[in-house]
């Protein structure tokens, strides 16, 4: 069988090993000069190297001066892993090239390196690779590039980072005109918008799509303690756990938060009384720490690992033949990638265990498996390109040079996210980026961009540059301290905690990291400082970590399935736990509108089964809030889910009809949105990717007397003053992108009708239980709350000191 | 009056949820640390654009304060600019506003550590002023009674049974006051940091500003 498409060193390589390049891999060599190409494959079906095959070919045909081919993954692990993983068969066949990863961690002086002499092949994230055209000498450090590959462009795609990472492709792109695009993606739903993105407008992109191999072997863990209505920990199922990793040669097991993890790692430490190899993995831990489970695993000394996100992408670790998800898997497509993780043997099923950690989420699980079972694949889609992302861009471009604004806006054109960005639009971006974009012309002299005699945009002081590349790149980090233990010469570092967890610490106090027990014994200099400690329960660390959705899809087939009269796939307690919440309460119906009231925790709660998915009933809880506050009702905050609204507040609402009167909802609505936290939130993510906020870096940050102001105020004065600011349109459209039209909310009640059924009961029911662990939680920036807790603490604190006679 | 009474020295103060301070009988409003012009200030030094209107804002502000009190003099206690540039560059329409509110009251800038030099705008400029019993500068001094000052932009936060409220605050005990920074653009120093402690008497309190300003002891 002739394949000319191989180089005879490689097809001698293939041979040797006894092995054929799978039928995907000989399809992306034959499309080696196609301009763009999306690889659709599973975990283990050679995806990689089907993607490295055409460079490695092109090596091995002819030497080559300078970067070959870009590879931008969105995990600087992955980065590593690669570089690994590619060595090996490129030393097997002989190429003389270089391989080098250039992320976040590499040093300075390599990075340096790189820049004056470029490897072969460059293993990088979006975020280093938008530095890198940042540079002045980025047109030397890019010629002759041949070819980029973005792994994981499914999971980029999702994020502002892709935004950004498509942004600076097409710079590459202008820079060396034949660039051949490659995108290598896990099972998606909708191909073609990722193929669209990829490509350079209007480029078209060839879908190849890998045998998707045998479906996965996937069930819940049957467990003979029943889990609880509620909690997120699933200590309930160790024992199983514990006995499923003896079973098996590796287990991964998913957590979808670090402090859920840190917690379970450590039960299940105190349970292993076979002193089974387990580690702990997540993005909080010091690198180090990090590294060394990494190599562990690679090593296959560890049985099990408890990780999160942070291990969440096509990491190549071999051995891996179990994966048990705990908790909800919240959204399919993610569990989907999630089982991908075991057996990366290609063609054989991967074998998943999914543990609900509360009744509720066996009642996801269910509807969750049908859905893996039926290909339902998930996802909703994505906007236009977002212009905070397009600011930040321009400014990384002018920090390379000067340039043309129409070249720029033809070149962002070829963005498919881009691809309808207006002239006016884009003109608004530059001007903000040149002089603030205000309505008061206050800033002409001290213009960041200036317009030259010679047409270009030049910086007006190019030492602005290094602040430009300071602030680059488009994740939003809570402000983390480090952890380190307490010795004469700086500690261990043991890993990162949010500052504000951090200031809810006094001495004395322990908390999780890394699964050890730690005492708080001071700060710093921006340091957590801290001591072992095994005696006492700990605090757990609050790490907000990645906040997931159950997707709207999931929760109307969980609605259906609470229709019906019998469920032979739930587990006896479960249906026990059904029968009770008929019992406390109702089961949500579809043509009425399930409330229920109760105190909890010194507050009054509401909880509304509205079913209409995340947006929708997000939208809800500002509306019901709003409404509450005008009628002297007290509301403090709300957090949603696809199911339910769970509104908190100072006062019991008694009569919730006046509360949905429709002609009510919209008045006030828009004003009353402009003040919500959730704008503000959105706010800040904006002026930070756009450069207006800076950001935090430690070293920069001073103690003592705060030289910084809150971003709100920013917002606050913009909204006096400036409301049609860019930055303002930029937020309103992002937080309404969450929000769903008010159509849906009126199609809701229409159809509910005066079917609202009110249900006071003296605790928490059954259903409402996993609401109270539900991450995103706005905070209702009520004055009347706020007013009534200030007058209520500062009473009780002068009465306390024998003050209140004053 | 929308303001917490309390006493200093035998003068009778009224602290303003606005974080200006009331004299009544002296009809004197005392406001810290305005940082006009601020915006402009992080630009010039190649910050980011800030949005310009923070000058306009704590103007506003002061006008509330001053059409409420009808107040005869007015005390800016220091950092009224946030530099000496930002003072010069004032731009021309915010000049004429200020002069508007200077129209028939005595008015006292006190020199903060941000704008030293004497400025090109009416009123009478001083390093500080002596008002028996009481003694207005900017930055508070060790051992000295009857003190009004500023410069620390203090701050407290109380822990209600539901959430944490943190506000700018006046800060007082039988020597001083310290006033909150009442600029647009300024963050806070919380009362717990121990120059604030040291600073303060043991029995010192706090006056939160806001819709309703509130007494409390002074956390730290």
């Amino acid at each position: 069988m002739a394949q000319p498409a191989l180089p005879p060193e490689l097809e001698t390589w293939f041979a040797r090993r006894g092995w054929q390049p799978h039928p995907h891999q000989r399809a992306m060599l034959d499309r080696a000069n196609a301009p763009c190409v999306l690889l659709i494959a599973p975990t283990g079906g050679g995806k990689t190297m089907a993607g490295f095959l055409p460079t490695l070919a092109d090596l091995a045909r002819a030497p080559h001066a300078g970067l070959h081919t870009l590879y931008v993954s969105p995990l600087k692990a992955l980065a590593a892993d690669i570089k690994r993983n590619l060595r090996t068969p490129v030393d097997e066949i002989g190429l003389p090239i270089r391989i080098e990863d250039r992320t976040g961690d590499t040093s300075n002086t390599v990075r340096k390196r790189q820049r004056a002499d470029p490897p072969h092949i460059l293993l990088t994230t979006p975020e280093s690779l938008a530095l890198l055209t940042s540079y002045p000498d980025a047109p030397r450090i890019f010629a002759g590039l041949k070819r980029v590959i973005v792994d994981e462009v499914h999971a980029l795609a999702e994020s502002k980072r892709g935004d950004q990472l498509f942004l600076a492709l097409a710079r590459l792109q202008t820079l060396c005109p034949d660039l051949r695009r490659v995108g290598l993606s896990a099972t998606i739903d909708r191909p073609d918008d990722i193929a669209a993105l990829l490509a350079r407008h209007p480029d078209p992109c060839e879908i190849i799509t890998a045998d998707p191999g045998p479906d996965p072997d996937i069930s819940m863990l049957e467990t003979d303690t029943p889990p609880p209505w509620s909690g997120g920990g699933a200590a309930y199922a160790i024992p199983a756990v514990l006995e499923q990793v003896k079973q098996h040669k590796t287990t991964l097991i998913f957590h979808n938060t670090r402090a859920q993890a840190e917690i379970f790692f450590r039960n299940l430490w105190l349970a292993n009384d076979e002193s089974l190899p387990i580690g702990i993995h997540h993005g909080s831990l010091d690198r180090e720490q990090r590294h060394r489970v990494e190599s562990a695993m690679v090593r296959g000394d560890l049985r099990a690992i408890v990780c999160t996100g942070s291990l969440d992408l096509g990491l190549d670790w071999g051995d891996v033949d179990l994966v048990i998800q705990v908790g909800a898997p919240k959204n399919v497509k993610r569990l989907v990638q999630r089982i991908g993780r075991a057996n990366h043997r290609y063609n054989a099923p991967s074998k998943a265990l999914l543990v609900p950690a509360n009744r509720w989420e066996i009642v996801e699980c269910v509807a969750a498996l049908q859905a893996v079972r039926d290909h339902d694949l998930d996802g909703d889609p994505r906007g236009p390109g977002p212009r905070d992302v397009l600011c930040q861009h321009i400014l990384l471009t002018a920090a390379a040079g000067p340039f043309d604004a129409d070249d720029l806006l033809r070149e962002v054109r070829t963005v498919g996210a881009f691809a309808d960005l207006s002239r006016a639009e884009f003109e608004a971006c530059l001007d903000f980026c040149a002089t603030g974009g205000y309505a008061l012309r206050a800033y002409d002299r001290w213009q960041r961009l200036q317009r030259r005699p010679d047409g270009r945009w030049h910086l007006r002081d190019p030492r602005a540059a290094a602040s430009i590349r300071m602030n680059a790149g488009t994740i939003q980090d809570s402000d983390r301290l480090k952890v380190r233990l307490r010795r004469a010469r700086g500690g261990k570092p043991l890993g990162e905690v949010e500052e504000s967890f951090a200031a809810t610490l006094s001495a004395g106090d322990t908390f999780l990291i890394g699964g050890r027990i730690v005492r708080y014994e001071g700060l710093r200099e921006l340091t957590v400082e801290v001591s072992r400690n095994a005696s006492r329960k700990p605090r757990i660390a609050v790490f907000s970590g990645t906040k997931f959705a159950t997707s709207t899809q999931l929760s109307q087939r969980i609605l259906r399935n609470l229709q019906r009269n019998d469920w032979p796939e739930l587990p006896a307690h479960t249906l026990a736990w059904l029968s009770l919440q008929r019992q406390m309460s109702r089961l949500p119906e579809p043509d009425r509108l399930l409330i229920e009231s109760f105190p909890h925790d010194g507050r009054e709660n509401l909880c509304i089964y509205g079913f209409a998915g995340r947006n929708a009933q997000q939208t809800l809880g500002l509306i019901l809030t709003k409404r509450m506050e005008e009628t002297g009702l007290a509301p403090m905050g709300f957090v949603s889910t696809d199911y339910a609204t769970l509104i908190w507040g100072l006062d019991a609402v008694s009569d919730p009809k006046p509360l949905f009167d429709l002609n009510g909802m919209r008045d006030g609505l828009d004003g009353w949105l402009a003040g919500n936290a959730l704008m503000k939130r959105s706010f800040r993510g904006a002026a930070t990717i756009a450069g207006l906020i800076e950001r935090n870096s430690p070293g920069k940050r001073k103690s003592g007397r705060q030289a910084t102001f809150s971003s709100d105020i920013l917002y606050d004065t913009l909204r006096k003053y400036d409301p049609d600011h860019l930055l303002m349109q930029i937020t309103r459209q992002e937080a309404l992108r969450g929000l769903v039209d008010f159509g849906r909310i009126q199609d809701l009640l229409s159809r509910v009708g005066t079917r609202i059924d009110l249900v006071r009961t003296p605790h928490v029911t059954p259903f409402s239980a996993p609401l109270f662990l539900e991450m995103g939680k706005v905070s209702v920036q009520s004055g009347s709350a706020e007013e009534r807790l200030l007058a209520e603490e500062t009473d009780a604190l002068m009465r306390q000191s024998g003050l209140s006679a004053m | 009056m929308n303001g917490v009474q309390f006493s200093l020295a035998g003068a009778a103060l009224t602290a303003l949820g606005s974080g200006g301070l009331w004299w009544a009988d002296q009809r004197l409003l005392v406001v810290s640390d305005l940082h006009l012009g601020k915006a402009g200030r992080v630009l010039r030094q190649g910050g980011a654009a800030l949005p310009p209107y923070e000058t306009r804002d704590t103007l506003i502000r002061l006008e509330n304060d001053l059409r409420m009190t009808n107040a005869g003099t007015v005390v800016c206690l220091g950092d009224s600019f946030d530099d000496p540039e930002a003072a010069r560059t004032l731009a021309e329409s915010d000049r004429l506003w200020i002069n508007r509110l200077q129209a028939g009251r005595r008015w006292v800038w006190i020199e903060g550590n941000h704008d030293p030099g004497p400025m090109d705008l009416g009123g009478t400029h001083l390093a500080e002023l002596p008002r028996p019993p009481l003694v207005f500068r900017h930055i508070a001094q060790a051992g000295q009674s009857g003190e009004i000052s500023g410069h620390y932009h203090p701050k407290v936060r109380v822990q209600t049974r539901l959430r944490a409220i943190s506000r700018p605050a006046f800060l007082f005990d039988s020597d001083r006051v310290i006033l909150p920074a009442f600029g647009t653009y300024t963050g806070g120093l919380r009362s717990t940091d121990d120059v604030l402690s040291t600073l303060m008497r043991p029995e010192a309190r706090a006056i939160l500003t806001g819709q309703t300003p509130r007494m409390i002891p002074m956390p730290r």
